[in-house]
């Protein structure tokens, strides 16, 4: 019986230690900031292989989601006569859904998984404390230009997929099902609003930005130092991330409605 | 040294195109290169009823977007919709005897505010209200009327 | 305080535990300045965390660990990474950067912790590569290597920012017979040309008896036995004879601990 309660107090305590040593982690790295801001060739580093390289990814998707849209929307409105609303449906939904989460989604799944084996791996061998005992901390070397990179990668990728899809849908729409092209542009110019739409999306993908990128790498960094525990956390990384940005983007969808 | 050097110029067009993204949307997408900057004045006009009215709703002028709606209150006296916009200082020779209206772009479409401007020698500028105002139309009120009346005829 | 002057390390009672498992049960050991020191044991001794003890990385339970008069487990961060700069560290699988080349690796202490100009750079790798005999492998990604040429350039690493003290965890671990003869003679010739103090955590007797001043044994959490090399190979303590000539049954049963064999055999139970 004893035992029972002595469990639960257990985990409780394990679960606020774990928590508490999380968010330590994560100040440390936030502060790490103030230095590797002077170090721009760290930072550069890290938007290649964090921004650079899922770029391409990004625009690609981007395009299809688009054109699906495009032609997915061009079968609902034309019922209502409203098929000039095309670009608006198009636009609001990439800017102010899609860009953000989708982005976020292929992030995690294309440049958080790597960050989690990169830094897991490291661990594994022992780079991390080769790392430390040169006097080198690895929460500002390793951690602190990842996330920093992955935060400015973030909007930027969206913003890419957004624009990307908002073509693609113009080439279904108007190229392909003959959309009147006036009516694209100017529906989506009166009816998508920089302050509401833009900016909210922009605020999202920030946000995604410093979760999944944190998850990635802190996942990597407490990560088993073996090759099962380096790939365990590679999944976790994705599945956490996911799981992470769907949940969040409910809460700051309702948080900014 | 070559390779950091492909490392620095994709980066750079990296972050160029993320922020030529940015700026696409911004300026292609939304609406936030008209009016944003620039010199503009304001009006307010005295409605009934703006129903579907907006702030940031269009202003225009024969068709011609000339100006925003900036806010919608009520006056507490007169109960009516107090409609402030500001307008393009392009357009500053509108005349002061002027009338608005709250249109609807096509059946579903956004409303505006349309003015259509009058004759007198004197022009709009900063503060202007606008007296002649005719008011939104509401589709329900419209309906109903037109269903009453056909009821009456039969009555008949 | 004479035995300052001669001591760079300095560990007294010190007690660590993983979860529920007493790793270290109060041991003391001296490594003196400009010697060859060795610490010796069976596999899962916690030899590797011993270094890890004195470079900071974990804390003890219990127990000083004075370095340069300074007791590390109690420092703050920014002092600890300060001492580290003092001491270097070759770990068994060299740690070497995976991103960067061999020359850049051994680049890397100096450029974080120096403002040397880029040319002064590379006049000191190349003489640190020159030293460990690898300088035309300069231009080689760490996956090219042997196990036995990376532990040379982590050696290089380690004293590129030419610290007082080298710890090294198992240098001489599956390496073949050249490489480790030669890793044996760099860890002996430095010691004398740079007056390293140097720390071999091994257990290759013999490659580590060679060129020890100073051998410490431990077991089960103690020190069992400290003394040169020879005072250990003449030990008469059962213990250390066992280690020292590598036989297999002693002290260290051969047998992981169990119930007597007959019983078990007859015992009629089934494993799952």
């Amino acid at each position: 019986m004893f035992d029972w309660f002595a469990q639960i107090g257990k985990s409780a305590i394990d679960f606020w230690a774990r928590l508490g040593g999380e968010v330590l982690l994560f100040l440390q790295t936030v502060m790490a900031f103030s230095k590797i801001i002077f170090r721009p060739g760290l930072i550069i580093q890290q938007l290649f292989s964090i921004g650079v390289r899922s770029m391409l990814i990004i625009i690609v998707s981007g395009f299809f989601v688009g054109m699906v849209l495009g032609l997915q929307g061009y079968n609902t409105l034309i019922d209502f006569g409203a098929e000039e609303s095309l670009g608006v449906m198009v636009a609001l939904s990439l800017v102010r859904e899609l860009g953000p989460v989708v982005t976020a989604l292929l992030f995690a799944g294309r440049a958080g998984s790597a960050l989690t084996a990169e830094i897991g791996l490291m661990k594994a061998t022992e780079q991390l404390s080769g790392l430390e005992m040169m006097a080198v901390n690895p929460v500002e070397r390793i951690l602190a230009p990842r996330l920093f990179a992955g935060i400015i990668s973030m909007p930027l990728l969206a913003a890419m997929f957004s624009a990307v899809g908002v073509f693609g849908g113009y080439l279904v729409g108007v190229d392909l099902l003959g959309v009147d092209t006036g009516a694209y542009w100017s529906q989506m110019q009166a009816r998508v609003d920089f302050d509401q739409d833009i900016v909210q999306g922009v605020i999202k993908s920030v946000v995604f930005g410093v979760v999944t990128t944190w998850i990635a790498v802190y996942e990597g960094y407490t990560c088993l130092p073996t090759s099962e525990g380096v790939s365990r956390s590679t999944t976790r990384t994705v599945v956490y991330s996911a799981l992470a940005v769907l949940g969040l983007d409910f809460l700051l969808t309702a948080l900014m409605l | 040294m070559s390779n950091s050097r492909i490392l620095e110029v994709s980066v750079g067009i990296f972050v160029a195109l993320g922020i030529a993204a940015l700026l696409v949307l911004a300026v292609n997408v939304s609406n936030v290169s008209s009016f944003s900057a620039g010199e503009h004045y304001s009006i307010t006009a005295n409605f009934d009823n703006v129903s579907g009215l907006k702030e940031r709703s269009a202003v225009s002028i024969a068709g011609v977007t000339v100006g925003r709606v900036t806010s919608i209150v009520v006056d507490p006296d007169s109960y009516e919709a107090v409609v402030k916009m500001t307008i393009d200082a392009r357009f500053s020779d509108v005349p002061v005897d002027s009338s608005v209206g709250i249109y609807t772009a096509g059946l579903l479409g956004e409303k505006y505010i349309g003015i259509e401007p009058g004759g007198a020698p004197d022009v709009l500028e900063e503060g202007s209200v606008i007296r002649l105002t005719q008011s939104s139309i509401v589709l329900e009120k419209l309906i109903s009327q037109f269903l009453f009346s056909q009821s009456d005829k039969k009555d008949e | 305080m004479q035995a300052t002057d001669k001591t760079l390390v300095r560990i007294r009672d010190l007690h660590f535990s993983r979860g529920h498992s007493k790793i270290f049960n109060g041991i003391d050991i001296d490594i003196p300045k400009g010697k060859i020191t060795a610490i010796m044991g069976p596999s899962g001794t916690g030899k590797t965390t011993l270094l890890k003890l004195i470079g900071g990385q974990l804390k003890p339970q219990q127990g000083t660990i004075y370095f340069h008069g300074e007791n590390i487990p109690t420092m703050k961060t920014k002092k600890l990474y300060e001492v580290r700069k003092k001491m270097g560290m070759l770990f068994q699988s060299g740690a070497l950067l995976t991103d960067m080349s061999v020359f850049d690796n051994i680049a890397f202490p100096l450029r974080e912790h120096t403002e040397l100009p880029e040319v002064m750079i590379r006049d000191l790798v190349l003489m640190k590569l020159q030293a460990v005999g690898l300088r035309g492998a300069r231009h080689l990604n760490p996956s090219q290597l042997s196990g036995g040429m990376a532990r040379r350039v982590a050696f290089a690493r380690a004293i590129a920012l030419d610290p007082e003290m080298v710890m090294f965890d198992e240098p001489f671990t599956g390496q073949d017979p050249i490489s480790m003869g030669v890793l044996v003679q760099l860890i002996r010739s430095m010691n004398e040309a740079l007056e390293l103090t140097s720390v071999i955590v091994s257990h290759d007797i013999e490659e580590t008896m060679a060129i020890a001043d100073k051998v410490y044994v431990i077991s089960q959490g103690k020190i069992v036995g400290h003394g040169s090399p020879e005072e250990m190979s003449q030990s008469n303590s059962p213990w250390i004879s066992q280690f020292v000539h590598g036989e297999a049954d002693g002290p260290v049963p051969f047998h992981y601990q169990a119930s007597s064999f007959k019983d078990d055999i007859f015992s009629g139970e089934y494993v799952d």
